[in-house]
């Protein structure tokens, strides 16, 4: 029989089966893949907390969705055309991903008694056997079996043999979408280079898998994607995390200053941590701490010292470190906090995303006590953002909160990344020694951003001392006085909102500069919402988006762009944060869209919603 | 590490502040030795660097004219070694308290001594809380009868000295704050030594606590009560120094030296850990009967571990030599590459 061939826009693939069982490196290989083809993507990685939750349970399932095609792709996409299963409870648990009418392939293997029983099915309601899944193309494949059959005689043990099982569905796949094996065999040899057994049943089920579909009659489709038309450079994968990395260590060779990241391990943003280790060779220095506080804290120590000096965490993270801030913030010394967002509160759902910080980074410490607050939007901008978080507080000598979260931090895109040559410079001065001087040094002296001076310890003449004490103004002395407290707190206001007038104007990411909707959003979202108002604009509604990456200060035209719409809305994955800053400090009768459920917003449940905010349902 | 031409004073080292510890504090002979010992060392006053948290001890940064930074509580020990992680030509100093660093900042307190980098603890214990106006500290004895504690606190007390040898501490001392010339000894020591310098100073808070430690010092009662270590030499104490320590196996006991036993005495080697452990110990309350001496001067040392400061530059150093100065272009574009064109 011959395969039909078939040319489609864009795909959503999601793997999903045991946490154990590597769909997260299945997934992976696809998007390399994919992306050396030339298709534009976006991923989304979908795991439980629990590194090894039983095996074959509900909780136990571990997801990768990519979203390719031959057009812009801003989201992972809001549900699956394709769902591979590798057992019962990745199908209890994902089947609702999977739009009407798409492709399931299953491993039979993964629907014995045992595995139906852990995913809590009972045996007379076996999915494959109860025709619930008329309404599905679905494909009932005995991967386990294939594979051991492929590796039998190779002398591996079953555990060994049954860890190729992924190859074979990769191997399908990529005979399914028109994509090479040779990257994913070049990464196999290179691999399993001490191992070169492992590496060639690797290699042979990989094979395998592609045979399958050529050769059985299961597969009357194949798909062609073509190339997306991307803008013309040299491109690479990233994801949100590494990209902050990249964004931190561009920094610190573009400051000329060695980099410091005093942290604590928390999820999701351990993986800053674990990149910025590798690259001592650039003058970056990780200190892992004994706690959130002390990682914070060493790095106040390090701004003193004169590093570029950043830390990072999540939410509950962020909570303790929070009077740490506020000392970085008296003592006027830059400082860079890297909040990788999570469900909260409290400990919450540590590998879901959620907005849920914003408030915090903007209020959560004691006193009058502003930073400046920006967010990434997505995995490429993290870079982006966090080079800008340093500059900023380089140059303005405050902290910086840096906000990304779970769903940017573990995504991936492609990313043309920029030459060292094209990125600005960060120009840094230390004060100056002073030879035999007399009169006192003044550390509480101003440059026209309101910047004190970065004064060295073990300069000469500069001996000072700083403080979380309220300090006298210029002279940095302790000051119980009333009219400086009241002085110092409003220069530190000052200080902040200066920093509008070195930061980029807001944009619109879509549609006209006036209209009936703007739909606001900020950090991770921004795909979905780009999405969902390009959609509406295609219906013909007067919709534009906007996506504010500063948002202490916001960009200088932002209240006067807000007045040019008969409509607000301000969509969060939280109950409703920014929507409070903008009522606030622009009296707009903002419409609140927040969802609360640790995932990401489907940019068809935003078209919904605005369609019904549009006609006032 | 700058080599001075002129030494300087200690007048140098004092800042134009006012100090405003309560009058007959016992923080004011600290500020001295310390002001008196550092022109010793040599070095201009823009290399050192007073990290402090709060309490009121905390406050001596102020009255350094030196590079100091008046912290949060409990974390000094925590920015300090930020600072000399990055910036290894510091002397950097930690001032603390027996609540800053026991309580509140206990945690980063014996992580500091466990990585061990160069930096000096001053830890002025008063057995109560100062600032606050006189809660129980930490360090203050069971039953101690304050405002927080009506009918006497319940909690035992923390032996710094032991809780530090078993954060593995590389250098631990008592000294106090009547004791002028021992004091300058210490600091001159833990200055000397090359990793973090625990030393506990008693210090009397003569407000809220006054003569906690006056059993130590009083004429009286100091020769009965005290035991002064000196490295080489026999552990000898007593109003005629009649009264010595011998050990027999590890449980130590008191002897009578004129009754020509003076040979077998403990002879005290500051390298000898399990020694330094059970000096730890003689912790005892004066009121018991049969109580050893509290000892006073160097418990241990350990010059074999290397400071943290140095293995955390010598990983740097051996990466840019292993693998060159990083490329940020190359690091940009990562492993795997395409072009659209």
């Amino acid at each position: 029989m011959a395969t039909v061939e078939t040319t489609l826009e864009s795909v959503v693939i999601r793997f999903s089966g045991d946490s154990g069982d590597g769909k997260q490196h299945t997934g992976n290989k696809f998007t390399n893949s994919t992306a050396l083809l030339g298709n534009d993507l976006a991923t989304f990685p979908d795991f439980p907390a629990e590194i090894r939750a039983p095996i074959g349970t509900v909780a136990g399932v571990s997801g990768f969705q990519i979203h390719f095609g031959s057009t812009k792709i801003n989201t992972p996409g809001d549900r699956c055309d394709v769902l591979v299963v590798m057992n019962a409870a990745a199908l209890k648990v994902n089947l609702k991903a999977l739009k009407q009418g798409g492709v399931i392939i299953v491993n039979t293997d993964g629907f014995d008694a045992k595995n139906l029983r852990l995913a809590n099915i009972p045996e007379e309601q076996n999915p494959l056997k109860n025709g619930s899944l008329a309404g599905y193309d679905v494909k009932e494949i005995d991967v386990t079996k294939i594979t051991r059959t492929a590796l039998a005689g190779s002398g591996l043990g079953v555990k060994e043999i049954d860890r190729c099982k992924n190859m074979f569905v990769l191997g399908l796949l990529y005979w399914m979408y028109h994509r090479s094996l040779d990257n994913t065999i070049k990464f196999i040899n290179s691999k399993f280079k001490k191992n070169p057994a492992i590496a060639e049943a690797n290699v042979k089920v990989l094979n395998a898998g592609w045979n399958y579909g050529e050769t059985t009659e299961m597969f009357a489709q194949r798909y062609n994607v073509a190339p997306a038309k991307m803008e013309p450079g040299v491109y690479r994968g990233v994801m949100g995390n590494q990209a902050v990395a990249l964004g931190l260590i561009a920094a610190s060779v573009k400051s000329k200053l060695p980099l410091f990241y005093g942290t604590y391990p928390i999820t999701p943003a351990s993986d800053v941590l674990h990149e910025l280790s590798k690259y001592k060779n650039f003058d970056i220095k990780t200190l892992q701490a004994e706690d959130e506080i002390a990682g914070i804290c060493t790095s106040i120590g390090a701004a003193f010292g004169g590093h570029l000096a950043v830390t990072g965490s999540s939410g509950p993270g962020i909570a303790l470190k929070t009077e740490a801030i506020g000392l970085a913030t008296m003592l006027e010394l830059p400082l860079v906090i890297v909040n990788v967002q999570r469900a909260g509160p409290s400990t919450g759902m540590p590998t879901k995303t959620e907005q849920a910080d914003l408030l915090q980074a903007f209020y959560g410490r004691n006193g009058e006590c502003p930073v400046v607050v920006i967010a990434a939007q997505s995995p490429a901008d993290c870079f982006t953002m966090a080079f800008e978080a340093c500059r900023i507080a380089l140059e303005h000598m405050l902290p910086v909160f840096l906000l990304t979260d779970g769903y940017i931090a573990n995504g991936a895109e492609p990313w043309k990344f920029p030459l060292t040559k094209d990125l600005p410079e960060i120009p840094v001065s230390f004060a100056k020694e002073r030879e035999n001087a007399i009169d006192k040094y003044l550390p509480y002296t101003r440059d026209n951003k309101l910047a004190r001076p970065w004064a060295l310890p073990g300069t000469k003449g500069l001996t000072h001392r700083i403080g979380g004490l309220e300090k006298q103004n210029l002279t940095g002395d302790i000051s119980y006085d009333p009219e400086n407290h009241e002085q110092m707190v409003k220069i530190r206001q000052q200080k902040v909102d200066l920093v509008e007038n070195y930061i980029p104007e807001q944009m619109l990411s879509c549609g006209a500069d006036e209209g009936d909707l703007l739909i606001i959003g900020w950090g991770g979202t921004y795909g979905a919402l780009k999405t969902a108002a390009g959609q509406l604009i295609e219906q013909g509604y007067k919709v534009s988006h906007a996506h504010i990456q500063y948002l202490n200060p916001f960009p200088k035209n932002l209240g006067e762009m807000l007045k040019r719409f008969k409509k607000v809305v301000v969509a969060e994955l939280n109950n409703g944060q920014l929507v409070k800053i903008l009522r606030d400090k622009y009296f707009v009768d903002a419409i609140a869209y927040n969802k609360i459920q640790g995932q990401p917003f489907m940019s068809s449940e935003v078209v919904q919603k605005m369609q019904d905010i549009l006609t006032d349902k | 590490m700058s080599e001075l031409t002129t030494k300087l004073t200690a007048k140098d080292f004092a800042s134009d502040q006012e100090v405003r510890w309560c009058p007959g504090c016992g923080d004011y002979s600290i500020l001295k030795q310390i002001q008196t010992v550092l022109p010793d060392f040599g070095r201009p006053k823009e290399e050192f660097v007073f990290i402090s948290g709060i309490g009121c001890s905390s406050r001596f940064p102020y009255y350094m004219d030196t590079y100091g930074m008046h912290s949060i509580h409990g974390r000094a020990t925590a920015i300090a070694t930020g600072l000399k992680s990055t910036r290894p030509d510091l002397s950097v100093w930690v001032i603390t308290g027996d609540g800053d660093s026991l309580s509140i900042g206990g945690n980063h307190f014996i992580h500091l001594l466990r990585r061990n980098p160069d930096i000096n603890i001053l830890l002025f214990n008063n057995q109560i809380y100062g600032l606050t106006k006189g809660q129980y500290s930490p360090t203050s004895e069971q039953g101690k009868v304050t405002k927080s504690t009506p009918m006497g606190s319940l909690d035992f007390p923390f032996n710094p000295i032991a809780l530090s040898l078993g954060a593995d501490a590389t250098f631990v001392a008592r000294t106090l704050d009547r004791d002028p010339k021992h004091q300058q000894m210490i600091y001159k020591r833990g200055y000397e030594h090359k990793g973090t310098s625990m030393i506990e100073i008693y210090q009397n808070c003569n407000v809220f606590n006054d003569g906690a430690f006056e059993i130590f010092t009083e004429k009286g009662t100091k020769k009965q009560e005290t035991l002064f270590m000196e490295a080489g030499k026999p552990l000898l104490f007593g109003e005629n120094i009649e009264k010595g320590i011998k050990l027999d196996g590890l449980k130590p006991t008191i002897v009578d030296v004129t009754e020509g036993t003076a040979n077998d005495l403990w002879i005290h080697d500051e390298t000898d850990l399990t020694k330094a452990t059970i000096l730890s110990r003689f912790f005892d309350d004066p009121a018991m009967e049969n109580h050893f001496p509290r000892p006073f001067g160097i418990f241990y040392v350990n010059e074999n571990k290397s400071p943290f400061e140095k293995l955390f530059n010598d990983q740097i150093e051996f990466s840019k030599t292993t693998y060159g100065s990083g490329d940020l272009d190359k690091l940009l574009a990562g492993k795997e590459t395409w072009v659209v064109n």
